[in-house]
């Protein structure tokens, strides 16, 4: 179960540049649940997930995951709840290390990290295994440096990382969108096999309107730093790409509105 | 041979300067100046007790340790106080300056061999060769002091570089290792990479004060100017490895900066013997670095030292 309440967060506050990223975004997300957001460039989609995360400390709000007050925990004490898989296949893992050592460093995501081996025999070939069971052709190539691999070999070794020890919330940012549209189509679906197969709770900010509707079981759209629509239930079950689409173009056709009105009461009473 | 002999054992001491650099440099991407002045304190510290009597081991590893601390001052002023990475070093290698002159009471310090580990090699020479001070090594004679300390230096630099490898297999060793490689993704499984961090520069430091301890011993004093110019020449001879062993396998860069190290200090008693001048010593040194990071990424890649990284 996560809980947010009342976030705000503002960048740059009172700069030329200040950013009011996150203006009182409130979301529950019951446990097992798999919910998409979407939003167009700047909604603060990618924000609320790295609020999520601990990227940076908020400016007011409370963050509860499985019942730990987690809004003060930094960044790395969170990655013990949390797993993630970002945009860049590059950012998710460590490239001159070969794959089982990234798994191996996976593995004991949120444990204290000892003077144990970190890749014994037995535990080399489970993790063989593992990679042998995403059917991606990888388990020989466990010993060669990760960045011998393409964008879409990276991505699903990332997924895999954020798996092996279960997290109570998996956080997706967008993890196709680098892809070439092939690659993509072979993630996502990898995606939805991991996430029904372990159950996992899982937020995962898209841009692709078809991942939305096809994925997960519930869709929050952004606006402006606070969530616009919220669609779950039947109504996810029956929504389709194009009235997502039509969603976006309401929300657009406001925002010039606005700006239109503006104009008019200036040029009238100005 | 005799020079020769000297280089080696010299080159080898070194080593461990090598190891500590890579270790900051190259394992957690920290470009730490703190160096020259670890480098010192390690020599200053251990000399200073050697004089006031106490056991030349106990010494050595004070020497270390006074050099780690140094090292993690470093680390925590980044992480901590949030101050630029090249200037935290350079404020406590500054500060150092001061320390070491304070640790040492004045600029130099003279060390008799019987009191330093050197006492060891000395004894071991004395078993090896009896009463005859020299030993024949194929074609050469040579003094049979010079030779045991070699190779007492060879188990010392061997011994660190096997502790520092098995210690990268290790489940600290490994998140060590990504932290310099993918400092985002660290974070995201869970690492807490300041103290990480912290750990990395306290090794390294460590390791590099007691390269500055043993030289101290080796040589005979200890001196304020010893760690002048160490850092680059620790780059150089990591560099000169990551050449040799031309692969990016942390076991291998350890070996590579061994013999790196040995390497480069041939090289420069070569160059020495034909001709330099001793003053300009400093400058070849910088201008090998310059050559080495520079030509590789006119040719192809680059050397890690350089390369941009991924520090989200």
């Amino acid at each position: 179960m996560l809980e947010l309440k009342g976030i705000f967060k503002t960048f740059f506050p009172n700069t030329p540049n200040e950013v009011r990223a996150l203006r009182g975004v409130d979301l529950r997300i019951t446990p097992g649940s798999w919910v998409n957001i979407i939003g167009t460039n700047g909604s603060g989609k990618s924000t609320l997930l790295n609020a999520t995360a601990g990227t940076f400390p908020l400016d007011q709000g409370e963050i509860i995951l499985d019942g730990n007050r987690i809004t003060r925990w930094p960044e790395h004490r969170r990655a013990k709840l949390i797993g993630r898989v970002f945009q860049d296949p590059f950012s998710g893992t460590a490239p001159s290390m070969t794959i089982a050592e990234n798994l191996a460093l996976a593995a004991r995501r949120g444990q204290a990290r000892g003077l144990g081996f970190a890749l014994r025999t037995g535990w080399r070939n489970d993790l063989r295994d593992r990679v042998a069971a995403m059917g991606l052709g990888l388990e020989d190539k466990i010993e060669k440096p990760m960045d011998t691999l393409s964008g879409g070999q990276r991505q699903s070794i990332t997924l895999l990382m954020a798996g092996l020890v279960r997290p109570s919330l998996l956080l997706l940012d967008e993890h196709t969108a680098a892809l070439d549209p092939k690659s993509a189509d072979k993630i996502i679906e990898l995606t939805g096999k991991f996430i029904a197969e372990n159950q996992l709770t899982t937020i995962m900010v898209t841009h692709s309107m078809q991942q939305a509707a096809n994925f997960g079981d519930r869709i929050i759209m952004m606006h402006q730093g606070s969530i616009c629509h919220d669609i779950s239930g039947l109504q996810k079950s029956r929504v389709r790409a194009s009235d997502l689409i039509a969603k976006f173009d309401e929300v657009r056709r406001s925002d010039q509105l606005d700006e239109s009105v503006a104009d008019m009461l200036r040029s009238n009473y100005v | 041979m005799t020079l020769a002999i000297g280089s080696l054992t010299i080159g080898l001491i070194l080593s461990l300067l090598a190891f500590g650099i890579l270790m900051s440099f190259r394992v957690v991407a920290f470009e730490d100046l703190t160096v020259d002045g670890s480098l010192a304190l390690g020599g200053a510290t251990t000399a200073t007790l050697i004089v006031t009597g106490w056991h030349p081991i106990a010494a050595t590893l004070s020497g270390a340790l006074a050099g780690g601390l140094a090292g993690s001052v470093t680390a925590i002023l980044n992480t901590k106080f949030d101050i630029n990475r090249l200037l935290s070093g350079i404020l406590v290698m500054t500060a150092l300056y001061s320390i070491n002159l304070r640790i040492l009471g004045k600029s130099n310090i003279p060390l008799r061999s019987d009191l330093t580990i050197m006492k060891y090699s000395n004894w071991l020479a004395t078993q090896l060769s009896g009463q005859d001070s020299f030993m024949s090594l194929g074609l050469w004679q040579a003094p049979a002091t010079d030779v045991t300390a070699m190779i007492m230096m060879l188990v010392i630099a061997l011994t660190a570089g096997g502790i520092l490898a098995i210690f990268f297999r290790t489940n600290c060793g490994l998140a060590m290792q990504a932290v310099g490689d993918n400092n985002r993704m660290t974070r995201a499984l869970g690492v807490d990479v300041k103290r990480m961090t912290i750990l990395a520069l306290f090794v390294g430091n460590a390791m590099i004060a007691t390269a500055g301890s043993l030289l101290a011993q080796y040589q005979g004093f200890a001196d304020i100017q010893m760690g002048i110019g160490m850092l680059v020449w620790g780059v150089a001879s990591v560099i000169l490895g990551e050449s040799l062993v031309g692969t990016k396998k942390i076991g291998f860069l350890i070996a590579g900066a061994l013999m790196g190290s040995v390497l480069f200090r041939l090289l420069v008693a070569i160059a020495l013997r034909w001709g330099l001048n001793p003053n300009d010593l400093k400058l070849i040194t910088a201008l090998f670095v310059f050559a080495a990071l520079v030509l590789p990424k006119i040719l192809s890649g680059g050397s890690s030292l350089v390369r941009g990284r991924n520090r989200a």
